[in-house]
């Protein structure tokens, strides 16, 4: 096998940190090769090098034995390299084949007039050899997030990639849709393409690819034959230690009275279609209950909801007894709602304000933090160090602005402000989405805390990983509606999995 | 290949590079626009200086300049720091002017004790007024602010025309035989003028003063208060305030009514501190609320910043009246003043942009 790709000693510097430090890296034709790491190891970077977004610092990159420099993503593109973004690049009211063919310098692209039947038949047949078949008449805003991830493929296809980079592609598919990518990758290897699958997700690389790179702190650790690796060794490399593994972590169970009822709530989502149609939940002092759920289905809109960010159009919401207007933050603020929001950069925290303020951001008006109409600033300061400490809060001082913190310490700091407020109630949504194992496992000690502490929380996740290691009942969201809800201990990953794709219990 | 790429950090130093590199870079220019038509650079430069800041002089014309610049500044940068881009600091200037001299007319002659403050309050209603007709449809409406306060610009100035050319309106001078030829405001009451302050030969407009503690109280406001700190979240992600359970919309109200008053409350000072009678050509002429724009953008939308643009651009355009005569057509002044505006705001994007130069063949020979 002749080296498709090959990367040697690859260094990309940026302020303060040495994002990629001498990596090699090598993927052969026919190859499904996993490049594996935590957050902040340095995967993203490498994939950024590789297509062209970024120059490398130092270091060498060769494509089938010849050396290349590529001065902008055009050029990786025209050398055959294709890449499925985490978030896709995609413009929604575009169709399938118009988004195929946005940006394509070659052929059918360059022309000033397009001919759309041409490229609906090329994208037809691409798509039923490699079953990954979608109406290329389709609006992309049409489209569910597994079949846009398609449309990313078919573009990468559409324009011969011959190597083609997959970053987290699994992040929003359910399970069964997982499978069947593995299956398109498959094909795609066995005709001479190579894939490079990033991932932090030990099954999903030994379920899929013949060879394992592993980065850590920007440095290749080991490439490894897939076969003779067990996850336990592979997450060993990863972060440097042995590692449990996220299991379900037995806690001493004391349920109470119910915090939060939902009956019949509905509400619209942004685009005024009914996201929520009639959700009737029960959540109990000291339980933490799952939502599980392909992204789509009503969970964000679920916990915005109840936490008072968006009317509901029907329903009652009762927190610890006393029923909610609704659509309104600060009563639900009051009635001790807190709420870790799934996007942490920008609802969670202000960005470009500093941490100081971001602790404050619902309790401003509060105590001693208010003499007046004035803010009194030192107490806010004092506040947030405090919080800094026991949180173990790292990368600034209160001063610093939120946007500075890497992930882990960023979702810290909303933690220790919705934790402080001592609430009844704790929404959280998709809490470790893009952090690393070890800022995981604080997260879901703090989570087990709370609920220990007698807070009722609702987790809600596609990490069926995640909600099956800390819930105590799960339910699954479909289209709006609770389909079904299931204790911890009959929950299976494939039971869930059917659920959530609409395939009612097993 | 030239490539611009976003800064990721913005070195200290770099903020007071640029502004005095990209001066300097103005300079240069200018000193090619000024050989090309046979003037003396040195002598031109040295004029702008002496006759912008040069003499007490000088000096009480750039005040006079300068204040109209601070008020409409910091209704812009008031407004700008919250995302909430009013444009209409112009026509808040009119209503202010507008309503103002009514006030100072109503109570004619009696006591400058009474006109004065009245003209103020009745200059920043009138400003904050027109400003909320875009506030309420930004809050209700999510309606884009920066057309709806830009088209009221334009209602308010023909409003100000109507006035004084077009009706014999209770503004209107039309006792004098002239003023039916030459339609003209009444001339306000003694009472309505302003008080000065006098230091030594340096005279300051009492709206200058005002305008300096104004921005004194909008830095603390903005910095110290609940209110400040609530503009400031809304201002960095609008869902994170909403997320706070903060109250969005009043907050837009609040802070589009404050621009406007001070914007209008800068047209109350143009009638009692200057012009002494409702004047639509000279306002108009003017353009002192899209010039505020420009202050408060190089100022940063910093208060303290912005008396000191208002009173650096003040001295600029009142150098720029100083010297065009016979030999310097006016032409020529708009050119140099242009010229400094563009490096400035140019000189703004280097602080957070880069320019890379790099040969496309070298790096692909050395890899």
């Amino acid at each position: 096998m002749a080296a498709a790709v090959e990367l040697r000693g690859i260094t990309k510097r940026f302020p303060g940190v040495v994002a990629n430090d001498g990596v090699d890296f090598e993927a052969a034709e026919g190859e499904v090769h996993a490049l594996l790491g935590e957050n902040g190891a340095g995967k993203s970077t490498l994939s950024n090098i590789l297509t062209g977004l970024y120059r490398p610092d130092d270091g060498q990159i060769h494509l089938y034995g010849r050396p290349v420099a590529f001065t902008s993503p055009r050029e990786a593109l025209e050398a055959g390299i294709g890449m499925v973004h985490q978030h896709f690049r995609l413009v929604p009211p575009f169709t399938v084949a118009e988004n195929v063919i946005l940006g394509d310098h070659r052929g059918e692209g360059k022309k000033f007039m397009v001919h759309p039947r041409r490229i609906e038949r090329r994208v037809a047949e691409l798509g039923e050899r490699y079953r990954i078949a979608v109406d290329p008449r389709a609006r992309v805003w049409q489209l569910s997030l597994g079949e846009q991830q398609r449309v990313e493929i078919l573009k990468a296809l559409y324009r011969e990639a011959r190597i083609l980079i997959l970053d987290e592609p699994t992040a929003v598919l359910t399970p069964q849709e997982a499978e069947s990518l593995f299956a398109t990758l498959r094909v795609m290897a066995e005709e001479g393409r190579t894939i490079v699958f990033i991932s932090h997700k030990l099954h999903e690389v030994k379920a899929v690819s013949d060879r394992v790179t592993i980065l850590r702190d920007g440095k290749t650790i080991a490439t490894v034959e897939t076969a003779a690796a067990t996850p336990r060794s592979l997450a060993a490399l990863m972060v440097g230690r042995e590692v449990s593994g996220i299991e379900r972590v037995g806690r001493e169970l004391g349920i109470g009275d119910p915090v939060l009822e939902t009956r019949g709530l509905r509400a619209e989502g942004d685009r005024g279609d009914e996201a929520l149609k009639g959700v009737t939940l029960t959540l109990r002092s000291g339980e933490i209950v799952g939502i599980a759920g392909v992204a789509g289905n009503g969970q964000r809109e679920l916990a915005e909801t109840i936490t008072g960010m968006r009317r509901p159009a029907d329903g009652e919401i009762v927190v610890a007894g006393r029923r909610l207007r609704g659509g309104d933050a600060r009563e639900a603020i009051r009635a001790g709602v807190a709420h870790v929001p799934e996007d942490r950069l920008h609802t969670g925290v202000a960005p470009s304000l500093s941490i100081a303020s971001n602790v404050v951001l619902k309790t401003y008006r509060e105590g001693d933090h208010t003499r007046g109409p004035l803010l009194s600033l030192r107490s806010i300061r004092d506040h947030a160090a405090s919080l800094i400490r026991r949180y173990d809060v790292r990368g600034g001082g209160p001063d610093v602005p939120a946007r500075q913190l890497s992930g882990g310490n960023l979702q810290k700091v909303v933690l220790a402000r919705e934790f402080h407020g001592a609430p009844r109630v704790l929404v959280v949504a998709s809490p470790t989405r893009g952090l690393d194992v070890a800022a995981i496992e604080t997260v879901h000690r703090y989570i087990r805390q709370a609920a220990g502490g007698g807070v009722g929380v609702l987790l809600i996740s596609e990490d069926l990983d995640e909600i099956l290691a800390l819930s105590d009942r799960v339910a699954v969201m479909y289209e709006g509606r609770i389909v079904d809800e299931l204790a911890a201990g009959e929950a299976t990953v494939e039971e869930i999995g059917l659920l959530m794709a609409g395939g009612g219990r097993a | 290949m030239i490539r611009i790429e976003r800064r990721l950090e913005q070195p200290r130093w770099l903020t007071v590079a640029v502004p005095l590199g990209s001066l300097a870079g103005a300079f240069a220019v200018m000193t090619l626009v000024l050989l090309a038509t046979h003037h003396s650079p040195g002598h031109t430069f040295w004029r702008l200086v002496v006759t912008g800041f040069g003499s007490t002089f000088a000096l009480n014309s750039t005040f006079v300049s300068a204040t109209p610049l601070l008020f409409t500044g910091l209704c812009a940068a008031v407004a700008f720091r919250m995302q909430l881009f009013n444009i209409g600091g112009e026509g808040q200037l009119y209503a202010g002017a507008i309503v103002g001299a009514a006030a100072g007319i109503v109570l004619g002659n009696h006591s400058g004790w009474l006109s004065v403050p009245a003209m103020i309050a009745a200059g920043a209603a009138a400003g904050a007024a027109l400003a909320l007709v875009p506030a309420v449809l930004r809050a209700f409406l999510s309606t884009n602010e920066i057309i709806t306060s830009l088209m009221l610009n334009y209602v308010a100035a023909l409003v100000l025309d109507y006035l004084i050319f077009d009706s014999l309106s209770y503004w209107r001078d039309t006792s004098s035989p002239s003023a039916k030829v030459f339609p003209q405001g009444k001339t306000l009451p003694d009472a309505a003028s302003w008080p000065v302050a006098h230091l030594g030969g340096i005279q300051l407009p009492f709206g200058l003063l005002a305008g300096a503690v104004l921005a004194a109280a909008i830095f603390v406001l903005y910095s110290r208060t609940r209110f400040g700190f609530e503009v400031q979240v809304i201002g960095d992600s609008p869902r994170a305030a909403a997320y706070a359970g903060m109250r969005t919309r009043r907050k837009i109200l609040a802070v589009m009514a404050l621009s406007g008053a001070i914007a209008g409350l800068g047209g109350a000072s143009q009638d009692g501190d200057f012009r002494h009678t409702l004047d639509p050509r000279g306002l108009t002429a003017a353009g002192y609320g899209y010039a505020g724009i420009v202050v408060a953008a190089l100022a940063r939308y910093n208060p303290f910043a912005v008396c000191l643009i208002a009173f650096l651009l003040g001295g600029l355009q009142n150098a720029g009246y100083a010297l065009q005569g016979a030999d310097f057509p006016s032409g020529l002044v708009g050119v140099m003043q242009g010229l400094i505006l563009f490096s400035a705001l140019g000189g703004e994007l280097l602080v957070r942009y880069r320019v890379r130069f790099e040969r496309r063949t070298q790096q692909a020979v050395r890899a």
